[in-house]
């Protein structure tokens, strides 16, 4: 049944990344800022022009351009980046280790304020500590990342500059590492003494992106173990004599968290984004800068590539979060 | 609460989470505001890019090289020249130039970079200066070629975008990709490590030919933002910073232990003029350039950080001539409008294009223009797009019938200001009439230099005369640095690691 599930749902994402691949292909060479007219050279005459349309592959129809795009795709060719002049798939690769890792941390981040706040509020229902709560929801879920991480830069980095703010390591520093999944390294290799440098780089880019999901984690949760608390089964606990943080965690908490993981399943996607701007706010090297770069430059390969990119994730991030709900609800489970 | 934060805050000292400072005494951290592409600044888009140049200049060496005035100097070419007909050229190469890896700079890498550079399928954005020599001969350290086409500029190109001396040997042994991985220049700092769209850290290069850098190591932070650049500077984490807002530079500089400099650039703010539709009438155009008070955007909008300019040449460039002068006038624009029936009642009509925020104020100052414009009775709507299209349009010469761009200009000749930019069939030109066509067309090959700058401003005094661009303002960049060091500003518009020295 889980198997059936499983391959159902892998194979309606193939038609979802070729609608995908084919809008985004479309609409580059729709709207306006060829990438030729870029490199055009000074002293170039007409026929420099076509000879450069002609060696970029733009001189033909936009369909038979698709095609030869989509032929190269399916033998794992993204193409070579017109402005970096390097394969697609290697500078991704390169640079995909550095937004995964930031997300992860961010999402680790906002599950965890997301489930104090969300018990805090839970357990002192009614009293101040939830107005509290609320407010600090409230915030978070009203100021955007960016902005977030543009305050974190003036506290944090100026007023008061314990935390650097800018890059993924220290540039002073002469490291060598194996993957680009630096912080995951170090810790599996055991190398702890670069984990406060690596941390330190990462903690305001993920907080600044986690924040706002804390509050959408905090206010979900928080309303579900609410409505959880009305339940019967909860009610005999507290006949029992079970005390309010044992029933709140270990009898209210497995129900209450269906809707909250469903939801950050989809925040989650909404984070991932977020990383663009974040990361070029703290210059960090992830995929979400060179995207900028790359639309900048209309350097069409490289945006295709990340476009794709994105779109694998966000479709097997919502696999993920529908696998996980299968598992915690076995209503769900057992159709 | 508060004990709390405060020991988390503690504890993240305790572990180490300072910020790495910038100011230790052998390095020098630069705060950048651009990415590094690729590392080859003879090919691609990237070679083309005036922003970038800073950085080849640090590792690489230059045929010619400039000094901070814009004057010329020699680079890894001890002297240069042509033959009496101008038929040949000769090139003396410096004998005590090395290579990263420790060989010799020869003749021979240097005839291999112009080779390659001229060659149609290496990419070199600029091959239509370089093919114009071939035949290459080297007897001892003087090369000598052939001239295909007299090119009067070409030594110039040579202190310009992608004149750069590559190592022919290992460029070959190691690939272009390999050359990606590990580039070594000749130049004053050798790449030490280079974190993609995050940083570059070099090293001084003992072996370097000219005076040594001061500082031992280098690091380039790219921080594309200008309010995380500003940030980066104030907080320590950077010792120099470029391209700020005026507003924060003047802050800054005021600020305990910061400084700042500010120096005109080869960079100009100016409106292009397209020949169709109301651009066609010279009352028009004229009017348009009387109505504009440069000095009142200068002194208002970027808080004095521009010079105000009449011609595509900016008071460095070879070919400025101060005795060109457009003065704001609205009367005369409006009587200029008036003969030709327009009024402020019955404005003429037109559309402006700009970009926004891709320049300081750029948007701003058109908005002021447009102001300006609308007393004297003309009506001008702004569109607003992004550079990218700005190219494309140009390209095709369909821009709107005013487009604001900026013009830089690095060797200050006029060849490439109002030659590339009026020029017809040039593709970035945007103005195509004969009657210039036929001023700027025989300069192109003019080999009399006199003859050749005379005839430009010439050029230059027509074109005012007819308002066939309105050249706005010079650029002033903003740089601001910690106190310790001394920063010598370029004209060229390069933050050089190897003219910041230490001071006390």
């Amino acid at each position: 049944m889980a198997a059936q599930f499983l391959l159902r749902r892998l194979l309606l994402i193939l038609p979802t990344l070729l609608g995908v691949s084919v809008i985004v292909f479309v609409l580059l060479r729709v709207v306006p800022g060829n990438p030729i007219s870029m490199m055009i050279p000074p002293g170039a005459t007409q026929a420099d022009i076509d000879h450069l349309q002609q060696l970029y592959g733009f001189d033909k129809p936009i369909v038979e351009q698709y095609l030869i795009w989509f032929r190269e795709v399916m033998q794992g060719n993204l193409g070579t980046s017109i402005s970096l002049r390097q394969d697609v798939v290697e500078l991704i690769v390169s640079r995909l280790p550095a937004t995964l890792e930031l997300a992860f941390a961010a999402l680790i981040v906002a599950v965890i304020i997301g489930i104090l706040l969300a018990l805090a509020g839970a357990y002192w229902q009614g009293r101040w500590p939830e107005t509290l709560v609320d407010g600090v929801t409230g915030l978070n879920q009203a100021i955007p990342d960016f902005l977030w991480g543009l305050i974190f830069i003036l506290i944090l980095g100026v007023v008061w500059p314990i935390l650097p703010i800018s890059g993924r390591i220290d540039p002073h520093l002469s490291v060598e590492f194996m993957s680009q999944f630096y912080l995951t390294e170090s810790i599996l290799a055991g190398n702890f003494e670069l984990l406060p440098v690596l941390f330190s780089h990462m903690v305001l880019p993920a907080v600044a992106l986690a924040l706002p999901l804390t509050a959408v984690i905090a206010r979900t949760l928080k309303a579900s173990l609410r409505e959880t608390m009305t339940q019967d089964y909860i009610l005999l606990a507290q006949i029992k004599g079970f005390g309010t943080w044992r029933i709140l965690l270990v009898e209210a908490m497995r129900n209450a968290l269906i809707p909250t993981v469903a939801l950050s399943g989809v925040q989650f996607n909404f984070l991932l984004g977020g990383t663009v701007l974040i990361e070029q706010i703290f210059s960090y090297p992830g995929i979400g800068n060179m995207a900028i770069g790359a639309v900048i430059d209309r350097d069409l390969p490289l945006i295709q590539g990340l476009i794709i990119t994105f779109a694998i994730m966000f479709t097997m991030i919502n696999l993920l979060v529908d696998m996980s709900y299968r598992i915690l609800n076995p209503r769900v489970r057992d159709e | 609460m508060r004990s709390a934060l405060t020991v988390i805050l503690l504890s993240l000292f305790v572990i180490g989470f300072s910020p790495a400072k910038a100011a230790e005494d052998d390095v020098l951290t630069i705060a950048y505001n651009v990415n590094l592409p690729s590392w080859d600044p003879t090919v691609g888009t990237s070679a083309v890019n005036p922003t970038i140049q800073s950085i080849y200049k640090s590792v690489f060496d230059q045929y010619v090289d400039q000094n901070s005035d814009l004057s010329f100097k020699p680079g890894l070419l001890t002297g240069w020249g042509w033959n009496e007909t101008r038929n040949e050229i000769w090139l003396d190469v410096r004998e005590d130039a090395h290579w990263h890896d420790g060989s010799k700079v020869t003749p021979q890498d240097v005839v291999w970079s112009l080779e390659r550079a001229g060659h149609p399928d290496t990419g070199n954005p600029i091959m239509f200066v370089w093919s114009k020599v071939a035949n290459f001969k080297i007897d001892g350290n003087r090369i000598t070629g052939e001239v295909v086409s007299f090119e009067p500029t070409l030594f110039k190109w040579m202190a310009f975008l992608t004149a750069y001396v590559l190592p022919q040997k290992y460029y070959e042994e190691v690939g272009a990709e390999g050359f990606e991985k590990a580039p070594i220049g000749s130049g004053p700092y050798m790449v030490d490590q280079f974190e993609r769209n995050s940083f570059v850290r070099l090293k001084r290069f003992d072996d370097y030919w000219g005076e040594p850098a001061e500082f031992e190591t280098v690091v380039f932070k790219f921080i594309t933002d200008a309010s995380s650049r500003v940030a980066e500077i104030e907080s320590g984490g950077s010792d120099i910073t470029i391209e700020i807002p005026y507003e924060e530079f003047d802050r800054l500089s005021a600020k305990e232990g910061l400084n700042g400099v500010s120096t005109p650039v080869s960079d100009i703010g100016m409106i292009f003029i397209n020949d169709v539709g109301v651009m066609e009438d010279s009352n028009v155009r004229k009017a348009l350039a009387h109505a504009i008070d440069k000095n009142a955007i200068v002194e208002h909008l970027l808080r004095g950080y521009g010079v105000p300019i009449d011609t595509l040449q900016a008071p460095q460039y070879e070919a400025f001539d101060s005795s060109i002068e457009v003065d704001y006038d609205p009367d005369k624009a409006r009587e200029l409008l008036a003969a030709s029936g327009y009024s402020k009642d019955n404005p003429v009509r037109f559309t402006i294009q700009t970009t926004r925020g891709f320049k300081p104020k750029d948007h701003e100052m058109i908005q002021a223009v447009v102001g300006m414009w609308r007393k004297v009775g003309a009506e001008a709507e702004i569109e607003v797009y992004e550079i990218a299209k700005h190219y494309e349009l140009r390209a095709m010469d369909t821009l709107a019938p005013a487009a604001f761009y900026n013009w830089g200009n690095a060797i200050g000749d006029p060849s490439t200001s109002t030659g590339f930019a009026m020029f017809g069939p040039s593709p970035h030109s945007t103005w195509d009439t004969d009657d210039l066509d036929a001023m700027i067309g025989p300069l192109w090959g003019e080999d009399d230099e006199e003859k050749r700058i005379e005839g430009y401003r010439a050029v230059d005094r027509y074109i005012a005369e007819n308002a066939y661009v309105i050249p706005l303002l010079q650029y002033v960049q903003p740089i601001v640095y910690r106190d310790g060091i001394e920063v010598t500003p370029h004209v060229a518009n390069f933050v050089l690691p190897q003219l910041v020295k230490k001071s006390n």
